[in-house]
């Protein structure tokens, strides 16, 4: 069935969306969350693994410290409660990508409880309160040989790599967020944004939505002004901070048509696919689930020390939004001017250029304009142009030094993010140093005065701004390895006109 | 020359640490008597020769060079099929394990290697330790070497048959509800449920994780003491292992063999005394008393109110246990795999494998746990048992503020004919009617013999106080001390 969408600026003047999301983490611990396997990513199939995270009759789970401790310090930097006393507890269901046909979780005792997050969204601050965080195992990854699908109906073969089981994964489950309006799209973008970037600073987690360590669950739900909260949807498979956005935008629009038409919104859970762009039904199987949640009995129950708490929260480290505003007034930049650099995700790279000793409007240069245009170019982050702050930091010395150009800068970065070596090497290399033998460039002067007599009696004749040919035919012999204002000089003094 | 098999483990140990045997020796002759007798008793469901007298040979030559060995060195042991023993078949008794040989041993194994201790083979028992008999395992049942024709007790009927049959001087068992307790009750042999946590469950083929207990069994109380020394203690690999040093049953032991209790208040247990028990029991029980009173202890009755709701709590949280724990038996990892056959889903081959591969006891109880689990359900069956094990740890607590520890019969019952309670499932559970509460409290408790009953061994039991196991190891040994061991009628 095709129907044609309502205008999303229609479907806000009728309906108020509330949204909510659950986002889960792979925490980067050197060990799984309940043995001892290396949770390292690359590995052959099957090669990260033991009697514990295989699932082996008789073995045990022994609870992680440092997963413990991150979850903590998440818990913390979202201003939530740490529990006194809180468990695991198994979540059952059937799936052979689960060793147990468990999963150890959290149920109705988690970690953390009742925080907050506030994120800027067009300049206003939005709080996002935070349900729970809690701490949980991850599972493995079938994959299903043969079929049409690659799912599993219809597969003649299941292949099941368990290198991924057990890792640590945090869940962080926000409140309902009412009241956004016409935002939610991008409140929800601005919450996962914010979210990576808080738990990046606590370098618990790579946060990387590509990979897989972060993802999210986006619930939407629509009601009419005045009206109870409406049936809510879970959209899964949002696998970038852009799908974020956009899936919450593309529910509120399949939502409000089905509403329009008087139908009414069923409580399911929904795939988006970043192709399109909306989202479909998933089994339906899936809500129906009883999970029989219970203690976990081969673990005791986690009681973490208050004075042990106090200390992680003093250590925890200057929060993203705190850390950007110290740099916007470092920097001198004004709201505008952070933006971008904020959309363009260089915050940390020209913070790391200037701590390598060039001035922030240098780096700010760099950043946002050559770099950030091959990064596009490329479809990449920024972080990974193949140009690290210190090298850019290198580059902008040597010009500020007089040894490059602008243009000859350039051509230096194109080998520094070919792998060439350190701005130095290639300068020395590809042999670019602008010309500063006067000697030489004299002679390449008097070369192009003589070569360009007419121009040369003009200049002489007071018509100064006629030297500029004369430079560029220098410019030219020289192969633009000469300072464009030193040559302008020499031919003004060589033809004796005072500048 | 002396019957090495007839000997206590202490003795072994003393003539392989003199030179007066050597552990190939006290091996061999154990083993040839497996071979004469197991036939007619099927205590074990795995003898690893092989693995036996390499073991044996290198306490011999440990000794030969000098090394010191320790108290339990060249000793064979027998240890229930719950245990994961690295390359030699584990099968929990089930059909759904066959032929998996684990790549691990569990931290109990891995203790007996280290103490010197030779593992014979692998023992029957119920299968994944649910039942009262042996009579539930995949293999066929064990038999009391005291009547062919009667049940062993269970789930741990191979271990306790096997020191009952002189298979074996020493054996470990796991104790969920009293698969320890009762089975050395109704074969005249001591056996030792240890506090919750105080010996490691890695490597045990859980039933059920909050109440699972491995612990000793053997013909003396001084053996199982030792045997207690060397398995217990602190277990970074099992969380819910206590960070605390064995209590030194050992030396309790020796205390109670002098046979002096003076001092000593024991409470005897009103609400297991008469009530539901055979006649022959509670008189056994009762002239038990008598014989502690004389050996100087002060006896007293004390009332635990709720220990009578301790068996439909256990048949609650038990099964819901289980019933996760036995989940990741599905056949996609180990162990049997059924109807594979390329044509059918993951999910119909699981469901398969399960069918296949669990037997009716299992199968009640893991649907028993599932529905207690239910969303709508939890509060009523699951939580509201585990309210009530919290009134039976306060009945606890309440008693060992008054008593230094409690005794009543092990059982209600002697050894029953094979058969005889199969076809009712409660008549089964009521053999472990006083040894639950001590599961569900996370005690310690010993069964040790006390007498006869129409020729049939009667068992008592004393209950300690967690990490007191040293105190029911005096009084089980002062007992011993007077009535003396039982020796089954030659088979
Ligand atoms: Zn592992």
């Amino acid at each position: 069935m095709t129907t044609t969408l309502p205008a999303y600026d229609d479907v806000v003047a009728r309906y108020e969306p509330v949204i909510g999301l659950e986002t889960h983490v792979e925490l980067g611990t050197n060990t799984k969350m309940f043995c001892g396997c290396p949770t390292d990513f690359g590995g052959e199939p099957n090669t990260r693994v033991c009697p514990v995270c295989l699932g082996l009759p008789g073995s045990l789970p022994v609870a992680n410290k440092a997963a413990i401790e991150a979850t903590i310090r998440i818990g913390l930097a979202l201003n939530c409660s740490i529990a006194e006393w809180c468990r695991f507890a198994r979540k059952n269901y059937f799936y052979p990508d689960m060793p147990k046909n468990f999963q150890i979780s959290q149920y109705d005792e988690p970690l953390c409880v009742d925080g907050y997050l506030d994120v800027e969204v067009n300049g206003e601050t939005v709080r996002i309160g935070i349900e729970r965080v809690h701490l949980e195992e991850d599972t493995g990854k079938t994959l299903h040989v043969g079929g049409a699908t690659g799912r599993i109906h219809g597969a003649t073969e299941s292949l099941v790599d368990y290198n991924r089981a057990g890792i640590p994964l945090v869940e962080i489950v926000t409140k309902p967020i009412p009241g956004t309006g016409a935002l939610a799209p991008e409140v929800a973008r601005a919450y996962v944004t914010e979210l990576r970037d808080v738990i990046r600073s606590l370098g618990v987690s790579d946060v990387r939505m590509e990979e897989g360590s972060l993802r999210c669950d986006v619930n939407t739900s629509l009601n009419r002004p005045g009206q109870e909260w409406g049936t809510r949807t879970e959209t899964k498979n949002v696998n970038s901070l852009r799908s974020v956005e956009r899936a919450v935008r593309s529910e509120m629009l399949r939502q409000a048509s089905v509403l329009d038409a008087g139908g009414r919104i069923t409580q399911e859970t929904r795939h988006f696919h970043e192709d399109s762009g909306d989202t479909t039904p998933g089994r339906s199987k899936e809500t129906a689930t009883d999970y029989r949640y219970f203690p976990e009995p081969d673990l005791v129950p986690l009681a973490p020390d208050a004075a042990w708490v106090a200390e992680l929260k003093a250590a925890l480290p200057e929060l993203p939004r705190l850390h950007r505003r110290r740099l916007q007034l470092q920097w001198g930049l004004s709201d505008l001017d952070m933006q971008s650099v904020l959309n363009a995700g260089a915050v940390e790279l020209i913070e790391a250029t200037v701590a390598a000793g060039a001035t922030p409007a240098a780096a700010r240069k760099w950043w946002l304009g050559e770099l950030s245009r091959r990064a596009n170019e490329a479809g990449i982050e920024l972080a990974d142009v193949g140009a690290t702050p210190s090298q850019v930091a290198e580059l902008q010395g040597l010009v500020d030094a007089g040894k490059l150009n602008d243009k000859l800068a350039r051509v230096v970065l194109e080998g520094v993010v070919g792998g060439e070596g350190s701005p130095t090497e290639i300068m020395n290399n590809r042999n670019l140093e602008v010309v500063s033998d006067t000697g030489a460039l004299t002679a390449a002067v008097d070369e192009a005065i003589v070569a360009n007599p007419d121009v040369a009696d003009k200049v002489r004749s007071g018509k100064v701004a006629a030297a500029g040919a004369l430079v560029g035919a220098v410019m030219k012999t020289t192969r633009g390895q000469a300072d464009a204002k030193t040559v302008r000089e020499l031919i003004l003094e060589r033809l004796g006109v005072q500048s | 020359m002396t019957d090495l098999t007839r000997l206590t483990a202490s003795e072994i140990a003393g003539l392989v640490a003199s030179g007066d045997a050597s552990a190939v020796e006290v091996t061999q002759a154990h083993l040839d008597r497996i071979a004469a007798v197991d036939g007619r008793i099927n205590a074990f469901l795995h003898v690893d020769t092989d693995g036996a007298l390499a073991a044996a040979r290198a306490v011999d030559e440990r000794r030969a060079a000098g090394d010191e060995l320790g108290p339990l060195a060249g000793v064979p042991v027998a240890v229930k099929d719950v245990l994961a023993t690295r390359g030699v078949p584990t099968t929990v008794g089930s059909k759904i394990l066959e032929g998996w040989r684990p790549p691990y041993d569990a931290t109990i194994v891995k203790r007996l290697r280290a103490a010197g201790t030779v593992m014979l083979g692998k023992t029957n028992m119920d299968e994944f330790a649910m039942g009262s008999s042996t009579e539930y395992s995949a293999y066929g049942p064990t038999r009391n070497p005291w009547d062919t024709d009667r049940i062993p007790g269970g789930s741990g009927g191979g271990s306790a048959a096997a020191l009952a049959a002189y298979e074996a001087p020493l054996s470990i068992g796991s104790d969920t509800g009293g698969s320890i307790r009762q089975p050395g009750a109704v074969t005249g042999t001591v056996g030792a449920k240890p506090t919750y946590g105080g010996t490691s469950r890695y490597g045990l083929v859980a039933f059920s994780s909050s109440l699972d207990t491995p612990g000793p069994c053997a013909r003396t109380v001084l053996d199982a003491a030792l045997l207690h020394e060397v398995i217990g203690g602190h277990d970074p690999r099992d969380s819910t292992s206590i960070p605390a040093p064995v209590p030194d049953v050992v030396a309790a032991a020796k205390l109670g063999a002098t046979g002096d209790l003076t001092g000593v208040k024991l409470g005897v247990v009103k609400e297991f005394t008469g009530e539901g028990a055979e006649p022959g029991v509670t008189a056994a029980f009762r002239e038990a008393v008598d014989t502690l009173t004389k050996l100087g202890a002060e006896i007293v009755e004390v009332s635990c109110p709720h220990f009578r709701y301790a068996l439909p709590a256990y048949y609650l949280i038990a099964p819901s246990e289980c019933s996760s724990n036995l989940a990741r038996f599905d056949g996609v990892r180990f162990g049997l795999r059924v109807g594979d056959d390329g044509n059918r889903s993951l999910e119909e081959v699981m469901s398969l494998t399960r069918e296949a591969g669990f037997g009716p006891e299992v199968k009640r109880r893991i649907m028993i746990g599932t529905y207690a689990l239910s969303s709508g359900y939890y509060d009523a069956y699951y939580g509201q048992a585990q309210k009530v094990r919290t009134l039976i740890t306060r009945d606890f607590t309440a008693a060992f503020t008054q008593v230094d520890a409690l005794i009543s019969p092990t059982t209600p019952f002697v050894a029953f004919p094979l058969g005889a309670r199969t076809s009712d499932p409660y008549q089964m559970y009521l053999a472990d009617l006083y040894t639950i509460p001590t599961n569900l409290y996370g005690g310690p408790g010993i069964s040790v013999p006390c007498g006869l009953s129409e020729g049939l061994p009667v068992g008592l039991q004393v209950m300690a106080p967690t990490m007191a196991d040293d105190r029911m190891y005096r009084v089980a040994a002062a007992l011993e001390s007077a009535v003396g061991t039982f020796t089954p009628p030659a088979l």
